[in-house]
């Protein structure tokens, strides 16, 4: 957002002198929680794979502090979606995310997770999994090589760096908002749009109102 | 194995006269049983004519012809070729009697016919949904049901070329995703799934089960999808009496892709890439099974040396799929990570093999129709020499040394989860499970393909069933697979890679064929077939992992709680197989 | 004896340990940020330690990797560039997850198509880098890229790849897949000279 203030050497304007502390607070805060992400132990399909061997020995996580793995996802910092995610466990995704505490972030790793990839097409297959939840750094591939993955994660750390202490969504007052859940229908329902859905299905069931504009238009209007 | 009276050439027509009738349909082999004397004929192929393994069920629609046809693969365990039987019946009511009661191993393969193809099958103990969700509208699989997003029946689509507008798929719903739902549909009266029928159906068994006599309430636990030792996405319903298991139940489905719908769109030379995210640990014996099939098809075969390195990279795939099987099993066991960062390191160094031939390090694409993509580039043979002969046999060595009698490991795996060599049958089960059970059924030498005639390997076979004797035959089995590339490499001629020339378009007649090969999971077959379009009319993919799950409930009950993670790990499944 | 496993189990780490130490002190100062230790470290010969430091240190990748397919162009002396695709799309037919577009260029004046695209797109949030495209392509024209540092922030602005991202110049290609790039130059040559040779009697 505003790199330049996280440089030492960034010339403050008189009126903002008093604003010298907390860009250097916002130094340390950055530094700490880039440098000890862990991501939670959740691995989808093949893009899991690759995210163990970037664990493994020979790409080594650990060097940057994010070697902890856990399984739990009140006690991670960042989701590694590796893999396609299908409308049978979405409800589970968004689950888990609502239940990781802040600050969170979201990697989309590979092509599955970011846009639908392979199987965008298939009738069970979620087309991108920023459909539910927000994403932080899109990792395109299929699968991403370790070290793509790696560099994926490296751009995750730059985007911490930008973060400011002062207008992160996390210190700002009232409880964040949980996503709701999807729900298992005839096929995937996101509570959010019951509105849209009751209409396209009235539509569907009166194919004479078809002369009034159809959802898709008055989407488009809106 | 129970001793069966064996009758050979036995006449199924003869026997049979008003209930079977050959299948002569071009291209198409076996016997056409009517449904009602379905299970008569089966029991007489059972127990008469001594084919005991079930291979393969798979449900196909013949929409032009209004039937819905149930094709099923028989084999002899003692080996040779197999036996086709198909049922047809009405597609509208299309109702099959379950062969569970014959094949526990039916179990889960009838249900995904039924899930997906909407065939009854009368008299299955649970037939519900095993990939979707209950509640789902529609069999996805019937030819006549189109998902969200489709376009055409098959690929190419027109819109891509020559007036290609880009646009994202997702665009052009009004939901801007991936859904459709039934006209007149009611958000606000949908009461969704609350898995009661699920624990209805643990319940039953587990009551039935009381040894004791006295009533007790059973704890129910639900293990996955997000579990960290469940190998992926996947769910365990365990009815618990204390610690001690009385009833499991596996939920899957939370990957499935669809593999066989879009496979189903696409044209036969697209299935190859697909193929490799079915078990994304050894994609090349995925590559391997599909051009088998296709080749049968087509009646082509591949020229000598892409035989050759078709043996080299699906036996190197073997030993890196039983390292990093080996090395989660040892993650499951509580030794957490530590023995897997060395199964990775070997396994990153074939990886580095494929990677530099195929191009790819696990997603490898490297079979085509007639021979293999590209022939080995300078120094690859150098690299696998390397390898072959010098540092993985030190290697398995090595890791024989360390696990094998270590004390936890011995006492985690020995007597825990014990299938015996008649369930293990019974259930249909195959690869390094079967064979850790005392039956010697290994692909390569029952009903060898490729060019495994031609080489010196010996069978590993195991006796007790339990999970040690199943990390044990990883160990054996990858000892062997380094005795078969090192004779390969020493063998592999000079000369062409590829049958003709590379084709995009390839012309399959019209027919079925399966293909089989020894995965390095257990028996994976293609069952395809073409009506001579440029796509398949089906595309079925009978994955070990899905097959050998069937028997999970019975090797978990009765053992702890925490043992279901090792049995878990030493099936040895992977989730892309498992849901495809 | 109960014990043995986990004293064996400890041996291992402990010879690693000391095998790292054994080894840098062999490749003395060869061993790290180097390519040839790199190398060495991906050999069947290596012992230690096996990490190879991304970003610092990167894994070369192999010539037939395969990520992202690109487009190659040839660059004229007057710095005008020209695509080696002539819209044949063979490679939007073969792909198999459809993920490609091509907008043909039409004469305006005759009506035909000319060989060049109008617009190329490849929605990479949806293809699989099998590779296909590349191996199909009867002109050379798409390849497959071996960059694979791509992460970005949002995906709806840069994740369909138009004809411009595409396009890389020939010596980018012959840059990354030296051996494949000669192979293929000696071929066109070859056909270049029959077709010459082909005309000359016509005259």
């Amino acid at each position: 957002m505003n790199e330049g203030l996280n440089k030492p050497e960034y010339e403050i304007p008189p009126e903002m002198k008093h604003s010298v502390a907390i860009t250097t607070i916002d130094r340390i805060y950055n530094w700490s929680r880039r440098s000890s992400i862990w991501p939670m132990m959740f691995g989808l399909a093949c893009c899991a794979i690759e995210m163990i061997c970037t664990a493994a020995s020979r790409f080594d996580l650990a060097r940057f502090g994010m070697e902890v793995m856990r399984p739990s996802p009140r006690q991670s910092d960042l989701m590694l979606v590796s893999g396609t995610v299908t409308k049978k466990m979405i409800p589970q995704i968004v689950r888990l995310y609502n239940q990781m505490p802040e600050p969170k972030y979201v990697v989309a790793m590979g092509a599955c997770a970011s846009g639908g990839g392979p199987f965008k097409e298939g009738y069970n297959v979620v087309s991108g999994v920023d459909n539910y939840i927000p994403v932080d750094v899109y990792i395109p591939g299929c699968p991403p090589t370790p070290q793509a993955l790696l560099n994926g994660l490296i751009t995750l750390q730059k985007k911490i760096d930008t973060q400011s202490i002062r207008d992160v969504r996390w210190y700002k007052k009232g409880t964040s908002e949980t996503i709701p859940v999807p729900v298992l229908g005839p096929d995937i329902m996101d509570p959010r749009e019951y509105d849209l859905l009751r209409q396209y299905t009235f539509q569907k069931l009166n194919p004479e109102n078809i002369n009034q504009p159809s959802v898709a238009e008055q989407e488009k209007g809106s | 194995m129970s001793a069966q009276v064996v009758t050979e050439n036995v006449d199924l027509l003869e026997k049979f006269p008003q209930s079977v009738k050959q299948d002569d349909r071009a291209g198409y082999a076996g016997y056409i049983v009517s449904a009602d004397h379905l299970l008569e004929v089966v029991r007489f192929i059972r127990d008469d004519m001594g084919f005991d393994y079930l291979a393969s069920i798979t449900g196909v629609d013949y929409l032009p012809n209004g039937l819905m046809e149930a094709v099923y693969h028989f084999y002899k365990t003692s080996g040779g070729p197999g036996l086709v039987i198909k049922t047809q019946v009405d597609r509208e009511q299309a109702a099959i009697p379950s062969l569970v009661s014959l094949y526990p191993g039916a179990d889960f393969q009838e249900r995904e016919a039924w899930d997906l193809l909407g065939i009854r099958f009368d008299g299955h103990p649970d037939l519900r949904r095993i990939l979707m969700w209950e509640g789902f509208a529609g069999h996805p699989l019937r030819k006549d049901w189109h998902e969200p997003y489709y376009e055409e029946e098959g690929k190419p689509y027109k819109s891509r070329w020559p007036e290609g507008k880009v646009y994202r798929r997702e665009d052009k719903n009004p939901f801007h995703k991936n859904v459709d739902y039934p006209a007149g549909f009611d958000p606000d009266k949908w009461v969704p799934d609350d898995d009661s029928t699920l624990y209805a159906s643990v319940n039953k068994i587990s009551s039935a089960g009381g040894e004791s006599g006295i009533k007790t309430d059973y704890v129910i636990v639900n293990m996955g999808p997000q579990h960290p030792s469940t190998h992926g996405v996947f769910r365990m319903v365990v009815a618990l009496e204390g610690e001690t298991i009385r009833a499991l139940k596996p939920v899957m489905g939370y990957l499935h892709r669809n593999h066989e719908k879009i496979g189903e769109r696409n044209t036969f030379l697209q299935n190859m890439p697909f193929t490799d995210r079915l078990d994304y640990l050894s994609s090349m014996s995925n590559n391997f099974g599909y051009a088998l099939a296709v080749e049968k098809l087509m009646g082509i075969k591949p020229p000598e040396r892409a035989e050759y390195l078709r043996v080299i990279m699906a036996e190197f795939t073997r030993i890196s799929n039983h390292l990093f099987a080996i090395g989660s099993l040892l993650n499951d066991m509580g030794a957490y990570f530590t023995p897997m960062l060395y199964a990775i390191e070997e396994r990153e160094l074939i990886l580095d093999i494929f990677e530099a031939t195929a191009g790819s390090r696990i997603m490898c694409n490297y079979f085509r129709f007639g021979g293999v993509a590209r022939d080995l580039p300078e120094g690859v043979e150098e690299k696998m020499r390397d390898l072959a002969f010098k540092r993985l046999p030190r290697k398995i060595d090595e890791l024989d040394l360390y696990l094998t009698n270590n004390e936890i490991v011995k006492a985690r795996g020995e007597g825990v989860g014990v299938l015996t060599p008649e369930q293990a049958i019974a259930y249909s089960a195959s690869g390094p499970v079967l064979r850790a059970s005392g039956v010697p059924y290994d692909i390569r030498r029952a009903d060898p393909y490729s060019i495994y005639d031609r080489f010196d390997f010996d069978v590993a076979v195991r006796y007790h069933g339990d999970v040690y004797d199943r990390y044990l035959i990883r160990v054996d089995e990858m000892r062997q697979s380094v005795r078969i590339i090192q004779q390969a490499l020493n063998g592999l001629p000079k000369g062409p890679i590829q049958e003709g020339k590379p084709q995009y378009l390839v012309r399959v007649p019209a027919g079925e064929a399966y293909g089989r090969v020894e995965a390095p999971k257990g028996e994976l077959g293609f069952y395809v077939v073409s009506n001579g379009k440029a796509n398949p009319w089906r595309y079925h993919v009978r994955a070990p992992s899905f097959v050998n799950i069937t028997a999970l409930e019975t090797m978990a009950k009765g053992n702890k709680v925490a043992d279901t993670v090792a049995i878990l790990g030493s099936i040895d499944i992977v989730l892309g197989e498992l849901d495809r | 004896m109960d014990g043995i496993g986990i004293i064996k189990g400890l041996g291992v780490t402990l010879r690693r340990f000391i095998a790292t130490y054994v080894d840098d002190i062999k490749w003395l100062g060869r061993r790290y940020y180097k390519e040839e230790g790199i190398q060495h470290r991906s050999s069947a010969d290596t012992d230690g330690i096996f990490t190879v430091q991304y970003p610092e240190e990167k894994i070369p990748v192999p010539e037939e990797f395969r990520f992202i397919p690109f487009l190659v162009y040839e660059e004229k002396d007057d710095g005008s560039v020209f695509y080696r695709c002539t819209s044949c799309g063979i490679c939007a037919k073969v792909c198999p997850t459809q993920c490609i577009w091509i907008v043909r260029t039409t004469d305006p004046r005759t009506g035909r198509p000319v060989p060049e695209p109008a617009e190329f797109y490849i929605d990479v949030d949806i293809c699989m880098n099998c590779g296909f495209c590349a191996e199909y392509c009867p002109f050379d024209a798409i390849k497959m890229d071996h960059d694979y540092e791509l992460a970005v922030y949002d995906r709806h602005a840069n994740n369909i790849y138009d004809k411009k991202k595409l396009g890389k110049p020939v010596s980018y290609y012959a840059s990354i897949r030296p051996t494949n790039y000669k192979r293929e130059e000696e071929l066109r040559a070859e056909a270049e000279a029959l077709k010459a040779a082909k005309k000359t009697p016509a005259n």
